[in-house]
């Protein structure tokens, strides 16, 4: 739903930009185009490549790994596959959902939706193009280690 | 030509790679084809205004002002505003790269792009009302209290780590990345 309101948006400031200057509207949207294009081969390899992952990984396998009693292990468990595999939002939060239900544990939980935001193994070709390699690394180890401490603020607080 | 296809060669080898894994499982292959197939129209679907709205960035907004609001020396302001514009955001991470070029650009500090994808990850408004609905306020929003702070600390510490050097190299890619003459 909120892609509609995104577009409304786009599209009232399209068309007040348009009312006021047609040559720098053009130019605006042959810019937009233009990083777009730059950017398609990364994001149909990356496309592909979650295609891949969702195709092995599915809840009951994720499930058995992080239960409730796989303590550390299972944050390193999830945290690992949140890196991985990205998965949008209003898929992860229902699968996380029945994570929970089928016995994972909130700590575990909690660094898999903290890696699956923050950490993106499969994007970092799109990352790098755009910051480099040495940033692009650190930029995702930091946020690694920082969803171990997600994940036990979350286990001691809502666990 | 030549330069589309070499632009294309990482996709290609991707590609055949999934065609061999079809031929050893064909069940695993035909999903994993089917769920791409399905998020590349997600994303044809999700992403367009992401890139319209960046091109009017990139056009009418002076970077004079995008430097005295986010810039170097653009203080709190500057951390708050680029909190919000990422949380405000639609879209997957991926989409913010191309958004922090334009940034880049326009003079936004390193330190304020990093807090943008930062947020753009994890406080988006609408996700964040998804991630209510299925795990809970107290999950939610003890996530959302935690990350905030360590959005801004990470980028404060990536910001140090990574020399002026290295930073203003990646400012004139982005440049050379959104040079269309």
């Amino acid at each position: 739903m909120d892609s509609y309101l995104f577009y409304g948006l786009t599209i009232l400031l399209l068309a007040f930009s348009f009312y006021k200057d047609k040559k720098k509207s053009l130019m605006s949207l042959k810019k937009g185009w233009k990083a777009f294009e730059n950017i398609l081969p990364e994001f149909l390899v990356v496309i592909l490549l979650v295609g891949v992952m969702l195709s092995v990984l599915n809840p009951q396998t994720i499930s058995n790994l992080i239960g409730k009693e796989s303590g550390w292990m299972g944050v390193v468990l999830a945290a690992v596959i949140g890196s991985i595999t990205l998965i949008p939002g209003f898929v992860a939060f229902p699968t996380a959902h029945l994570l929970l239900q089928a016995g994972a544990g909130f700590m575990q939980i909690g660094a898999l939706i903290s890696t699956l935001m923050m950490v993106g193994i499969v994007t970092m070709p799109v990352e790098i193009k755009y910051f480099g390699k040495r940033m692009t690394i650190l930029r995702n180890l930091m946020a690694f280690v920082f969803s171990f401490f997600v994940a036990f603020v979350i286990g001691k607080v809502v666990g | 030509m030549i330069s589309t296809i070499k632009k294309y060669r990482a996709f290609f080898i991707v590609l055949i790679c999934v065609g061999f894994l079809t031929v050893f499982n064909r069940s695993i292959g035909i999903k994993a084809l089917t769920i791409s197939a399905k998020s590349f129209f997600e994303m044809l679907f999700v992403i367009p205004p992401v890139f319209v709205l960046l091109g009017l960035l990139d056009v009418w907004v002076p970077r004079e002002s995008m430097i005295k609001y986010m810039g170097e020396g653009s203080g709190i302001k500057g951390i708050l505003l680029s909190l919000f514009i990422g949380s405000a955001a639609a879209g997957p991470l991926y989409a913010a790269f191309p958004v922090s070029a334009v940034f880049m650009k326009k003079g936004v500090s390193f330190r304020n792009i990093i807090i943008f994808i930062g947020a753009w990850s994890t406080s988006k408004i609408p996700m964040v009302i998804f991630e209510i609905e299925s795990l809970g306020a107290s999950f939610a929003l003890t996530r959302l209290l935690v990350d905030i702070p360590g959005i801004i600390i990470i980028a404060i510490l990536l910001s140090k780590f990574v020399g002026k050097e290295e930073i203003k190299e990646i400012y004139e890619n982005a440049h050379q990345m959104n040079n269309l003459d």
